[in-house]
């Protein structure tokens, strides 16, 4: 491990590594910070500017992304009470209304904080945790990969719906739909092109993402523009107040980080989970454990309220990564598009790639410490400016969003089929999400669509076309029986509700 | 049963499942692969059966949470007319070539979105385009097809 250690610091610790972190986490920080548009948006449109690097700078650029992503979210959520990214809802129960007090400053102090010492223990977690998991998931087998990726999209589709499953489990299939597209990997058969060349290779995944995302954001951001339930509140941005934290603030937050942290890292290593139940988690946890007069101040501007959920999800991020790096299994939407860009770079996370690319994995691990000092140094002194970025006109960030999206494609392909398929695509996820279908479902489908079908032939061959495979291993059984629980469980809740209405 | 919105986009969905499937068993294997365990066309009729499960267990079964959109509110000729643009941006980036055809769909957007502080607008455009172009180009080593800045003899 010392040696990987040393590998990825060396990696890590490169002039233009520590400036994609620094540019990724201002990025991220921005575009995070920009209501609606979360770290997903951010990390599809920095795609195409990793197609000029190699894999260790790319994915380290699009960590700093995501690191800046969330911390931005939660920027936009305490000022504006607008939450930039799920992940940071639970930040604006408390940041707002201490906002509201004009604490501003301090409160944007405290999440900077929390975020900061959030994303390093979760770091060191993770340091140790990937390589033991690593290894564990080199016994994993064909048919445990296929379960794994089932319970992954049940449980992604069971968090990420609010309260409507059967919409996230349409939109799984429907990623899984469009991943079919194209040859088939093994014999080389068409499908789905109806003699279309231009879709022999299958769909892009950057297009994918590009679409559903940054595109359908974009539009969706127009369409709901005279909506008076999403026009934000403003806190003045110009007087946020002073930045310091007293001492009675900093010890609570002494207990408070190290219990979210945990929290958060756990929840994130879950498949689907992410930082968005790790935030209300953690929030509710400190809710129950704090005294009955610090309960009180819960929802009026408390500073564990605040410092919970913003270690967590901080945390969750990390967390994330090890499913990701350690089975090539992402846990949320956003690792998702990090795996696609991985696979498009040619490396193929998994329980070997610590081995085969050690580089990548050590040098990730390495660059969140990077990117947590970045994040800090940027956000403390220059959240009075950066905050003034939430009054960017929409008339302009628009535009410069599709302007991303389409030549992130263009780039690719040089092929108007693309772009039009793009656009084809956008209006689709943009009239699902009114409705609201969830899109990270079907992204992180959309991505495990090649590789399930791949292990679900190899389980078949192997048994000789019998599904007995699903119950001879236990681990295999273990995985599906949670996976029936979960269907089961949300299939009964949506009936159960209606009953009692 | 109440019909909503939902129900109908999941009825569509259930119309498009069929589609789906019905291609799928339509999809050739090749002779020595037809009566294989496991080839093209297996999991793609999984996953249209996946479909009409889904889909019909959310048109069949009750719907607690019913989605009320209010259309009178929502801008949907501002957005048309924005995918317009996209399209014939799509339409002529390759023979007109990037920088222009780009260029202009900025600007174009930033008008029909309700700007009108010209310098500004094409400020963020044409000089805008020139440095990510140069960014893309130049640093970056992507190969953009221009036509247009070919004609011109600024590139080459």
């Amino acid at each position: 491990m010392i040696e990987g250690i040393l590998v990825g610091l060396s990696t890590a610790f490169t002039l233009q590594n520590i400036l994609m972190v620094m540019l990724g986490c201002f990025f991220g920080t921005i575009i995070g910070m920009l209501p609606g548009l979360g770290p997903m948006t951010a990390i599809a449109l920095m795609i195409p500017i990793t197609y000029g690097f190699d894999p260790a700078t790319g994915l380290i650029l699009m960590a700093g992304v995501y690191y800046g992503a969330v911390f931005g979210g939660s920027t936009s959520s305490i000022l504006l009470n607008a939450p930039g990214v799920p992940g940071t809802v639970a930040t604006s129960f408390d940041g707002y209304p201490m906002a509201q007090q004009g604490k501003a400053g301090k409160a944007l102090a405290i999440a900077a904080w929390s975020s900061f010492a959030g994303g390093t223990l979760s770091a060191i977690y993770l340091l140790f945790m990937a390589p033991s998991l690593s290894k564990v998931s080199l016994s994993f087998r064909s048919p445990d990969y296929f379960a794994l990726m089932i319970l992954g999209l049940t449980a992604i589709a069971a968090f990420s719906s609010k309260g409507q499953f059967l919409k996230a489990m349409m939109m799984v299939v429907l990623g899984l739909m469009l991943a079919s597209v194209g040859q088939d990997s093994l014999s080389d058969i068409t499908r789905f092109t109806f003699n279309n060349m231009n879709l022999t290779d299958g769909i892009s995944f950057v297009l994918v993402v590009m679409a559903t995302f940054a595109m359908s954001e974009a539009l969706t951001i127009i369409l709901k523009r005279n909506d008076p339930t999403s026009a934000a509140k403003q806190v003045s941005l110009t007087e946020l107040g002073s930045i310091k934290i007293n001492k009675e603030e900093r010890n609570k937050m002494y207990k408070t980080i190290p219990r979210s942290s945990v929290i958060g890292f756990l929840i994130g290593v879950l498949p689907g989970a992410g930082a968005t139940i790790a935030s209300f988690l953690a929030y509710g946890m400190e809710r129950n454990i704090v005294s009955d007069e610090e309960k009180e101040k819960f929802g009026k501007g408390s500073v564990n309220g605040l410092s919970a959920p913003e270690t967590a999800n901080n945390a969750a991020c990390s967390g994330s990564f090890v499913p990701m790096l350690t089975l090539g299994i992402p846990g949320s939407g956003t690792t998702a598009v990090m795996l696609g860009a991985l696979l498009g770079f040619g490396v193929q996370p998994g329980p070997r790639l610590y081995m085969t690319n050690p580089e990548i994995f050590w040098s990730i691990i390495m660059s969140m410490y990077i990117g947590m000092v970045i994040l800090l140094i940027l956000n403390l002194p220059l959240i009075p400016y950066i905050a003034r970025i939430l009054a960017v006109p929409k008339n302009y960030l628009i535009p410069l969003i599709l302007f991303f999206s389409i030549t992130g494609i263009y780039v690719m392909s040089f092929n108007n089929f693309d772009i039009y398929l793009m656009i084809g695509i956008a209006v689709v996820a943009t009239f699902l999400r009114l409705y609201d279908f969830p899109m990270p479902p079907l992204i992180l489908a959309f991505v495990l669509g090649g590789l399930m079908e791949e292990n679900l032939r190899r389980s078949l061959l192997l048994s000789n076309g019998s599904w007995e495979f699903l119950w001879d291993r236990t681990l295999t059984t273990c995985i599906l029986l949670t996976t029936i629980l979960i269907v089961v469980w949300h299939i009964y809740k949506t009936m159960f509700k209606k009953t009692k209405g | 049963m109440n019909i909503n919105t939902t129900k109908v986009i999941s009825l569509l969905f259930f119309i498009f499942s069929v589609f789906y499937l019905y291609t799928a068993y339509q999809i050739q294997v090749f002779a020595f692969d037809e009566n294989a365990p496991f080839n093209a066309r297996t999991f793609p009729i999984y996953l249209g059966y996946a479909g009409l499960f889904f889909s019909g267990l959310k048109v069949i079964l009750p719907d607690p949470n019913t989605i009320k959109v209010q259309h009178k509110t929502l801008e949907y000729k501002k957005t048309a007319i924005l995918i317009v643009i996209a399209i014939i941006y799509g339409a002529t980036i390759l023979k007109v070539g990037y920088f222009l055809t780009t260029s202009l769909f900025l600007f174009s957007s930033y008008f029909y979105l309700g700007e009108r502080r010209w310098t500004l607008m094409f400020l963020l455009s044409f000089p805008f385009v020139a440095a990510f172009m140069y960014l893309l180009h130049g640093v970056l080593d992507i190969y953009l097809r221009d036509p247009f800045l070919q004609s011109i003899g600024v590139m080459g």
